[in-house]
């Protein structure tokens, strides 16, 4: 075992490497733009220069001369299109500002033109020679920009339920021991996945082909056929691999319906691969965020009152929030505790899921908070975590499922030399540097939603999985086939998974990391169907299929007889018993308290994620605890973060060497969003600045040289039958705060806004 | 992207004619319907974003034979235009005598871009300002004379703070220039009437009332070598940066003394990151010559190269950023054991 194939520990599958690992890297992984088309032309983008008002003119005399230009399609010719409602409100789309309907500008960087031609040389040659007059009004940026309007997120968001309240906040905050209000801000960030917002579409007759990279292809597919009009029978779509979405891909975006009718007109496949800097208008992003919280404690340090309220910017037509409260409100024990989310509308386009949505910018709000307590109560701010650490959530007093949030920090406090720390600020330094070390909890709820999935398994053993789920980087195809294989008890490398095709059975959006949970259930409770049918075979009658769930252990796995030295299922004597030499089974699984409509949604394309805070009876969520070392330099006041380290729990780890790459990868995410991440806004023309990967910057790997992922083993039969708890997105949450904490610590200085720069930092 | 042509230079006084012959016009030298293509990693990039649009590529790599050599001696140096970054950056002699020099190639860039780029075209790279880099912002001076800038109250945390204009505050990005103006570089220019020289502090153009004109050369000249008079083991080159590589400076300084029996004989001080143009604090080193070191005049020192400083909305923090770096760059240099 090496480090970035951890052995396992109970409760925790194989490291087995990627199934796709060697087509990845040696380049024979096919992503959308590389499919093969037969005589495509190319489109490209021409987009707005202003953020509100319209267009004018479009002198288009110059693009046209250039050879090979077949089409400049502007609001004035553009294919008719039916709208689609947000995500939220029972639509598809993760904004209503559909381009290309009429002269109006609603944000930087709308879609006002598409220029098509027999090369994408020539289209983006004429896409630079088209030539547009506008009229501009004064956008309105931001926060504090004149001109935004701001009101409660609730009642303007159907997917924001409620603010949560319990207890009286007021009076317990009143006659707090001590108390803490602090205010705290999160930038503009944007997902910038290496794969751009490429689409192709190919029509054949009255059937169309998407080979785009989505994070949701059932929502795409019955999405685009709503724009278009058309049976979702007749719309497909082909992503057999993801270049990286982090919630980008998660809802559609207006490009695709664009390209399809296009193509349909032109009755050509057409084929657009926008650019970097178009990616961050074209699609959507993490908004700016506001918080103020305040804490209540007694001497002790025990929460008496919290209180958290929350801005955020979204577009003039669309109320998209993340609202976090529903996270940090039930994080700790507290008798008292009050919220309220806002959402501040301005010129810009629609934001939308990145990583962990709600909780990075709450998080950090709230785990930057109980350090400054920590700092108050003159205390350990990982004792603070533990005096108020609980089992059930405070605002409907529900039991969380399981909760390994004191194991993670006292594994990752050791492993991290947390007892080496001197706790004033200021005490510790190495050279020209000053030394911090800070921690922070994270947590992030565990979703499930319904899945279906179809398994074949032959006499031989050989088996196929279809399941029409997402491989966005994370793993999903081997730990797929690992739960394949572990269940029907035949060896890995006899099981292919077909993914990333609406002509497979529905999977769910791979968003709020249920994926992983929501799939393998599937997957396991069809491969029980597939070896239901063999027991059958081999003891038809039903009194001697009871005996066979004794003594072949019928609901357990193959493995788990194996180790109890039950009679494991004779594979090719059931198949000669049954007469046959493949068995092929389809089944739809669902969550526990899913909602009724819930496969209907899973056909049509809409997420009905269960899980986290929104259970009747309980909650449920993975935590993890996060370290960080962080250097300020006395002189440049440089900040670098030379070593994190994370340690995590969430249920079953289906493959450690996958859940410590995606842990690892969010831990780096993490220090990048505290410390480089943020998109500029030019306030005066709401525009974005810094559109591309060399002013919006990513960390190096010199800025990363040491990141050490602990995985606790943790079981939870309360979940779902995988009894996973997701965790792509629970390592980037805690990592904001632990870095500001750290730099507390360095430097006597609480910095509240991120990113942290060095004009910042005043030592 | 627009079309171009392509040609490749066979020899040098090919490569002039190409370049001269479709100069024609009077326009600056950025706008030159023909470009010399050396790295490629400026250019390039600019043509993608239709910042500039030459008509004509001249590819002027078939010189590196003759331009591309790095000939340390023991009263100077001499260096091919062509010599790529990573190479002289990892010459044993170079880090020897002249550290500032091979710092200032190794602290910029990505070890990929190191590899491509050439010193010639290192020190024309154009500035990063976000709107000359955008052409959708019709207010660019540099782009078009007179259309006004977006940066001065715009987002301008990246740019100048010295040797600005009210036309323009764009900052000259690059790292090595640092070096060669605090050395007193000359610059080998060959166009076709022959060869030139002239110092290298002559080359670049503060902005002034004429953004667009970035350089003292001219449509049909190259550059074809830099020559660095003595050697400088006592030099340093000190770059802030928000990342710990692949970064722009947000402020650096390239330091060179000659100390001698504790007394500071000659002192360079160039600043980065901060200034239109490749910067030389010539108050700075004033102060230094004919004293003894000590950390109190390096603070001296560093306020004197921001004596004329002027900071904006977003990049004030440059002054004092600047003159902290200025000073410990200088006592590292003077703690350095030669």
């Amino acid at each position: 075992m090496t480090a970035a194939a951890p052995e396992p520990k109970a409760n925790m599958g194989q490291p087995v490497p990627r199934y796709d690992a060697v087509s990845k890297v040696t380049g024979r992984a096919t992503y959308a733009s590389d499919m093969p088309l037969a005589n495509p032309a190319y489109a490209f983008l021409v987009t707005s220069a202003i953020a509100k008002g319209r267009v004018d003119s479009f002198d288009v005399d110059d693009a046209r001369r250039v050879r090979g230009v077949i089409d400049i399609v502007t609001h004035e010719n553009a294919p008719k299109l039916k709208e689609s409602k947000l995500f939220s409100n029972g639509g598809y789309a993760g904004t209503t500002i559909q381009p290309l309907k009429s002269a109006d500008i609603a944000h930087d960087g709308q879609i006002i033109a598409v220029v098509v031609a027999e090369s994408y040389e020539a289209a983006r040659e004429a896409a630079n020679r088209v030539k547009v007059g506008y009229t501009a009004a004064t956008p309105s940026a931001t926060f504090d920009s004149p001109g935004t309007t701001t009101a409660a997120a609730k009642g303007q968001n159907a997917m924001f339920k409620e603010d949560p309240k319990v207890g009286d906040f007021a009076k317990a905050f009143q006659d707090a021991e001590v108390q803490l209000t602090a205010a705290y801000e999160t930038p503009t960030q944007h997902h910038n996945p290496m794969e751009l917002f490429s689409t192709s579409c190919v029509w054949m007759g009255d059937n169309l082909v998407i080979y785009e990279p989505s994070q949701y292809l059932y929502g795409l597919k019955n999405g685009v056929a709503e724009q278009l009009g058309i049976d979702a029978d007749k719309v497909r779509v082909v992503n057999p691999y993801v270049g990286g979405g982090f919630g980008s891909r998660g809802s559609m975006t207006p490009r695709t319906a664009i390209i399809a009718g296009i193509a349909r007109r032109l009755n050509r496949p057409v084929k657009l691969v926008p650019t970097r800097d178009q990616g961050f208008t074209i699609a959507t992003y993490r908004a700016e965020t506001r918080h103020e919280i305040r804490l209540g404690a007694s001497r002790d340090g025990k929460l008496v009152a919290l209180r958290h309220d929350g801005a955020e910017v979204s577009s003039r037509p669309d109320a998209y929030c993340v609202g976090g409260t529903k996270t940090t409100t039930r994080l700790y024990a507290c008798p008292n505790v009050d919220s309220l989310v806002s959402i501040v509308r301005a010129d810009r386009n629609t934001p939308g899921f990145m990583r962990s949505p709600p909780e990075v910018p709450y998080l950090f709000a709230l785990e930057s908070a109980m350090d400054e307590l920590a700092v108050k109560l003159n205390m350990d701010p990982v004792e603070l975590r533990r005096i108020n650490d609980t089992t059930t959530e405070p605002i409907g007093g529900k039991p969380y499922t399981s909760r390994s949030l004191m194991a993670c920090f006292d594994e990752a406090a050791k492993a991290f030399g947390w007892s080496q720390r001197s706790p004033a600020p200021k005490s510790m330094s190495d050279g020209d540097w000053l030394i911090g070390y800070g921690c922070a909890a994270t947590c992030y709820p565990t979703q499930m939603a319904p899945s279906a999935a179809r398994v074949r398994l032959q006499r031989d053993g050989r088996t196929r999985v279809e399941i029409a789920g997402h491989e966005i980087g994370t793993g999903a195809y081997t730990v797929i086939a690992q739960t394949a294989a572990e269940r029907l008890g035949v060896p890995l490398e006899k099981v292919s998974v077909f993914m990333g095709d609406t002509e497979l059975p529905p999977a769910p959006v791979a968003g709020g990391s249920n994926s992983t949970a929501s799939t393998c259930s599937a997957v396991m409770m069809v491969c029980d169907q597939v070896r239901q049918r063999l027991f059958k075979a081999v003891m038809p009658a039903d009194s001697l299929t009871d005996r066979a769930k004794e003594t072949v252990g019928m609901g357990q796995t193959p493995t788990a007889q194996a180790a109890r030295s039950d009679r494991p299922l004779d594979i090719e004597k059931a198949f000669d018993a049954l007469g046959v030499g493949v068995v092929e089974e389809y089944g739809e699984w669902k969550p526990d308290g899913a909602p009724l409509d819930s496969f209907k949604a899973m056909h049509s394309g809409h997420a009905r994620l269960v899980g986290g805070a929104a259970m009747k009876d309980r909650i449920a969520y993975a935590f993890g605890a996060e370290f960080v070392e962080v250097r300020v330099n006395r002189f440049t006041h440089e900040i670098r973060s030379p070593r994190l380290v994370g340690a995590f729990a969430a249920g079953r780890i289906m493959n450690p060497r996958t859940a410590r790459s995606q842990l690892m990868g969010g831990l780096i995410w993490g220090m990048s969003s505290a410390l480089l991440e943020v998109t500029e806004i030019d306030e005066r023309y709401a525009r974005y600045v810094n559109d591309n990967l060399a002013d919006y910057l990513v960390p190096v790997n010199a800025d990363v040289p040491d990141v050490e992922v602990i995985l606790l083993s943790e079981q939870d039969d309360l979940i779902n039958p995988a009894g996973a708890k997701g965790l792509g997105e629970l390592a980037n949450v805690g990592t904001n705060a632990a870095i500001c904490n750290a730099i507390y610590h360095a430097t006597g200085q609480r910095i509240r806004k991120l990113p942290v720069r060095l004009e910042n930092i005043e030592v | 992207m627009r079309p171009f042509q392509y040609q490749r230079a066979s020899d040098a006084s090919a490569a002039v004619q190409a370049l001269g012959a479709a100069a024609g016009n009077n326009s600056p030298l950025t706008q030159a319907t023909a470009q010399p293509l050396a790295g490629g990693t400026t250019l390039i990039d600019l043509m993608k974003l239709d910042v500039m649009r030459p008509a004509a590529i001249v590819d002027i790599n078939p010189l590196a034979q003759g331009w591309s050599a790095i000939e340390p001696g023991s009263d100077g140096l001499r260096l091919g235009a062509l010599a790529r970054m990573s190479d002289v950056a990892a010459h044993d002699e170079i880090q020897r005598f002249y550290p500032v020099i091979a710092n200032s190639l190794k602290l910029a860039a990505s070890a990929q871009l190191r590899n491509m780029a050439t010193l010639g075209g290192n020190v024309m790279q154009r500035t990063r300002c976000s709107y000359f880099r955008d052409v959708s912002h019709d207010n660019c001076n540099k782009r078009h004379p007179g259309s006004g800038c977006a940066a001065m109250e715009g987002v301008n945390r990246m740019h100048a703070v010295l040797g600005t204009s009210d036309q323009c505050i764009a900052t000259y990005p690059g790292d090595f220039a640092q070096a060669l103006i605090a050395l007193d570089a000359t610059v080998e220019i060959t166009g076709r009437s022959g060869i030139r020289s002239m110092p290298f502090a002559d080359l670049h153009k503060a902005p002034g009332n004429s953004p667009d004109i970035e350089t003292t050369l001219q449509p049909g000249e190259l550059i074809s070598a830099f020559a660095v008079p003595g050697r400088w083991p006592r030099s340093v080159y000190l770059k802030a940066r928000d990342r710990q590589s692949y970064e722009f400076a947000l402020s650096s300084a390239a330091i060179a003394l000659d100390v001698q029996d504790g007394v500071i004989r000659d002192a360079r001080v160039a600043l980065g990151g901060v200034a239109t143009v490749p910067w030389r604090a010539h108050d700075a080193e004033a102060l230094l010559k004919g004293q003894k070191f000590n950390d109190d005049m390096a603070e001296r020192a560093a306020d004197a190269a921001f004596a004329g400083a002027v900071g904006r909305r977003h990049n004030s923090f440059k002054i004092a950023l600047g003159k902290r770096v200025v000073a410990r760059a200088l006592q590292q240099a003077a703690m350095m054991e030669i």
